[in-house]
């Protein structure tokens, strides 16, 4: 891994500088530290981190941009009939890839001598040959545009590694000389270092944006690419989902849109008032004992990974709700079921509705309650007219929350609630019974991006555009929540 | 007039308030009633919810704790020189050229003797040579096969070996199969069980502890009996080495900034908006990040631990950032006051006492996160690592790139195959999992409780 050895020689240059420019520092003082106009050390870090810091980031920006520019370059010189043959560019790209990193196991292995690997006219099929007997995964023949790229391949991949050693050793040395020349006792290095240091902070905190820009960009360059290929009425508004890879699919998003409120709605039902029940014992009845010990009890709940509720609803809830009660009521034989995902979904949501309502309803002000008994007001009165009125907003904004994790939960739904969108072709009765398998956008955002994908149909790129669907919905939840609970707490501060 | 007066009992009124202030008339019945029903309300809340944890609880570890323990048969296999080095040179690549299939036989004689020994004989259960051999596991062969590879000169000994029985015999001292589902099924027999039942009088096979499940890779579709989950709890243990060496400085970095240094300026308040937005964001939806950006755009290899890393990174970062940025708050004002008094510089007093003050919280907030990690499914569904690992991961740094599967992404895989002996795998990786998310919780409260300062 040469790019490992580059990090530890910039490391290992960067510490040589610490060293020497701490001595130099202390050189120009007479040894004599009261004379500098840093501490030591201080003298030390600049050098570290004038050698280290612009060295790897340009290494850290090289690798991320040279290969999509070696992508490039090679992609424009392939010919369009070699594209039109297999299909799609990427397709070409990723023989491409594999041809070339073949070759490079050919010449490690000493089946091929290096000059064979860059020879323009060499055999094709020998050259296969040879590929095949390192066993690297060559499906077809070789071709010659294939060759040639993958060779042109290799070669802006030797030259762009070679420079970036280069760039980034030079970098590195040259931040060494400038460091060590500057560290003099009338350096200001501590305002140096700090500013150093609070610029790689800034650069720290900037990470969350550029997540959240990168979760957009993705999506939003994806779904573009999508809905170039399928209509976006279509997606939109259609009513039936059959993706079919054979092309010719249907991918309306209503479906699935359905699945996922039918069910997030169950689980609201089952949570809501079973959290906001228990918050209220638990902050206006319980004692402390009973406190003690329910509460965290519920919290564990919180933190149980999702997929022990997924296995929860595959082999227990599944068939208690199959055997006891749909199979019973004849509505259905499933295993999966919305009521399934829904109960399970309920469980797992009871915590955040209710440590999110304990804290709220804390947060109203003992006055207001004492002022209620005052009056004569019995506790459940006072909990009804004062205390919940007051905390509305705050409760509210749980619920909200809530919703949005509903909305957003994957291996519930996957394990849960099935595969199947709701037919609405088949009437009301099977899009609203509860026991019916039902599929969920996250479901579905799943099963078209695992396993074999093209990136090129309109079948593995929908879930981007039901991944941003889904994004925007959650997000605008989680805004408003955030906006209520704001306001209302600014109320009793 | 004041003596007729108290004299006079007050005659007992009629109507709405009538007896004593301690006889309670009907509103106030009602409304008495309302808050006995109110509270009955409330605590049936709560019971639902401790009820459903441990319903939860004695479901996972019913089904799992059966997948700790394993049915062995234990066999005196000769290991015939005959079939395994025809020319009898002990050259190691003759031998390597043996395939299972080759092996195979020999396990199928050992079997025979062994009924042999017991004074029983296959007939009695109606059962051939070849269904008694199917008892043992698939694995069985390729076991026998290392251990020669390993030790050429055994070859011409009989050794005796301690072999998987296969999943429908394990299942039947699970009570997962039975003697009226064995008639129905195609993959066991009655007869095999009833042989099996003479093997166990006999001593010849056993249920223990199966420490194979907890360190071997995943196995295929027909043989649950030797899928274990060490590939994934390897794969895990690099994605949590990945996220705890970037998660925790930079998100110790960025709450610094935020908390100490940031101007109060709009780009800091979109800052502290995203970061809120991005501890809400569905983790389906980071997956599609991970998927777009580091496999389809930086050309990372798929299901590899660095990519499930990275995307794992992005995810708890917002939890870290929010711990640590509320434990540099709880440091009081007076501790920096007090370093900037004797001459420290800013950064000086953040770095110098504010940060080790905050340590302990940090630290929690840090091994909750990770935790949080720990269990997730969905995102790294998305890159790849669904697929099917059979072989272990290489050390880092080298081994970050090569494919591994996860804990919980393995538990999925399993539950989707259609042995039910899958499911009590995936139960018993699920014990694993929470029992480490049980360590890490644990551990968290204990460091708030020992380091924890009240100000």
């Amino acid at each position: 891994m040469p790019v490992l050895w580059i990090v530890l020689a910039v490391l290992g240059l960067g510490l040589i500088g610490f060293y020497v420019g701490r001595m130099r520092a202390l050189g120009s003082a007479g040894g004599d530290t009261r004379q500098l106009h840093s501490l030591p050390n201080y003298y030390g870090w600049h050098a570290f981190m004038l050698t280290a810091v612009p060295a790897l980031l340009v290494l850290a920006a090289w690798l991320l941009v040279a290969p999509n520019w070696i992508e490039n370059t090679v992609g424009a010189g392939i010919p369009e009939a070699t594209i039109a043959e297999s299909g799609s560019r990427s397709l070409v790209m990723a023989e491409v890839r594999r041809a070339a990193g073949a070759l490079d196991m050919a010449v490690q292995q000493g089946l091929m001598d290096a000059a064979t690997s860059h020879d323009i006219d060499a055999n094709l099929s020998d050259v296969t040959e040879r590929l095949k007997e390192t066993g690297a995964i060559i499906t077809s023949d070789v071709t010659q545009p294939v060759l040639q790229a993958a060779q042109l391949y290799r070669n802006l991949s030797a030259i762009s590694a070679l420079w970036m050693s280069v760039a980034v050793l030079v970098l590195a040395t040259a931040g060494f000389a400038v460091a060590v020349l500057r560290s003099d006792k009338d350096f200001r290095a501590r305002n140096t270092v700090e500013s150093g240091i609070k610029i790689i902070l800034i650069l720290a905190s900037t990470i969350a944006i550029l997540t959240t820009v990168g979760i957009v960009m993705s999506m939003l360059f994806e779904t573009g690419n999508f809905f170039e290929k399928y209509p976006w009425q279509h997606f939109f508004f259609g009513t039936k989902w059959a993706p079919d890879f054979r092309g010719d699919s249907e991918l309306g998003m209503l479906p699935l849109l359905w699945g996922t409120l039918y069910i997030s709605f169950v689980a609201l039902a089952v949570a809501v008032p079973i959290g906001l029940f228990a918050a209220i014992y638990l902050s206006e009845y319980a004692g402390p004992k009973l406190r003690a010990v329910a509460k965290p009890m519920i919290e564990i709940l919180a933190g149980i990974p999702t997929i022990v509720y997924g296995l929860f609803a595959l082999i227990t809830v599944g068939p208690i709700v199959r055997d006891w009660f749909a199979a019973p009521l004849g509505l259905g034989n499933s295993t999966n079921s919305v009521m399934t995902a829904g109960l399970v979904m309920g469980i797992m949501l009871i915590p955040f509705v209710s440590s999110l309502s304990d804290d709220i309803i804390n947060a109203v002000p003992q006055a207001m309650r004492d002022g209620s008994f005052g009056l004569g007001a019995t506790h459940s009165e006072t909990i009804k007219q004062v205390v919940l009125p007051a905390a509305l907003p705050g409760i509210v904004g749980a619920v909200l929350l809530a919703a949005s994790r509903a909305i957003g939960e994957t291996m519930i739904v996957v394990m849960g609630a099935g595969a199947a969108a709701a037919q609405f072709q088949a009437g009301l009765g099977a899009v609203v019974n509860p026991f019916e398998a039902m599929t969920t956008v996250t479901v579905k955002i799943v099963s078209q991006l695992t396993g074999d994908t093209d990136f090129a149909s309109p079948e593995t790129l929908v879930a981007f555009a039901l991944g941003l669907t889904l994004f925007v919905i959650t997000l605008g939840l989680n805004v408003l929540a955030l906006y209520i609970v704001r306001k209302y707490r600014e109320q009793y501060e | 007039m004041t003596d007729a007066t108290a004299n006079a009992a007050p005659a007992p009124k009629q109507g709405k308030h009538a007896g004593s202030l301690f006889d309670a008339d009907a509103r106030t019945k009602k409304r008495n009633a309302a808050e006995t029903r109110f509270r009955a309300y409330g605590l049936t809340a709560v019971g639902i919810g401790v009820a459903a944890l441990i319903m939860l609880m004695t479901s996972i570890l019913g089904q799992g704790l059966p997948a700790f323990n394993q049915t062995f048969i234990t066999l005196d296999v000769y290991l015939d020189e005959a079939k395994l080095d025809k020319n009898g040179t002990r050259d190691i690549e003759a031998i390597k050229k043996v395939s299972t299939f080759g092996y195979a036989p020999l396990i199928k004689n050992a079997m025979a003797a062994k009924v042999d020994e017991l004074g029983i004989s296959f007939e009695t259960f109606g059962v051939s040579g070849k269904d008694a051999e199917a008892m043992i596991s698939k694995e069985a062969a390729a076991q026998l096969r290392r251990f020669v590879i390993a030790h050429p000169d055994r070859i011409g000994d009989t050794v005796e070996f301690e072999f998987l029985a296969s999943g429908r015999i394990d299942g039947y001292y699970k009570g997962r199969v039975s003697m009226e589902s064995a008639e129905k099924d195609s993959n066991v027999t009655p007869g095999q069980l009833q042989l099996a039942d003479a093997l166990k009088e006999g001593g010849a096979l056993s249920t223990h502890f199966n420490w194979g499940f907890i360190t071997m890779a995943d196995a295929s579709e027909n043989r649950p009996e030797a899928a274990g989950i060490g590939v994934a709890m390897l794969g895990s243990l690099y994605m949590m080495i990945i996220v705890l060496c970037l998660a925790l400085p930079i998100g110790v970095a960025a709450s610094i900034y935020l908390e100490e240094f940031a101007p109060k300026n709009w780009i800091t308040d979109l800052i502290e908006v995203n970061i809120s937005n991005l501890a809400a964001v569905p983790s389906i939806v980071f997956g599609i990040l991970g998927l777009a950006i580091f496999i389809n755009y930086a050309g990372l290899p798929q299901s590899a631990p660095v990519v499930g890393g990275l995307v794992l990174t992005l995810m708890t970062l917002p939890t870290i950032i929010i711990s640590t940025r509320a434990s540099l708050k709880s440091v009081p004002p007076s501790i920096r006051d007090a370093a900037l008094g004797v001459g420290a510089s800013k950064m000086q007093s953040v770095f110098h006492h504010v940060l080790p003050l905050a340590a302990p919280g940090i630290l929690t907030g840090t091994i909750i996160g990770l935790a949080q990690a720990l269990g997730e499914t969905a995102p790294l569904m998305l890159i790849g690592m669904v697929a099917f690992v059979r072989e272990f991961p290489s050390a880092p740094p080298e081994g970050f790139f090569d494919p591994a599967s996860a804990l919980p992404v393995q538990v999925y895989n399993w539950t989707t195959r259609a042995d039910p002996a899958f499911v009590e795998r995936a139960s018993g990786a699920i014990i694993v999992l929470l029992i480490f998310l049980l360590c890490m919780n644990f551990l968290a409260i204990v460091l708030r409780r020992r380091f924890e300062r009240r100000w």
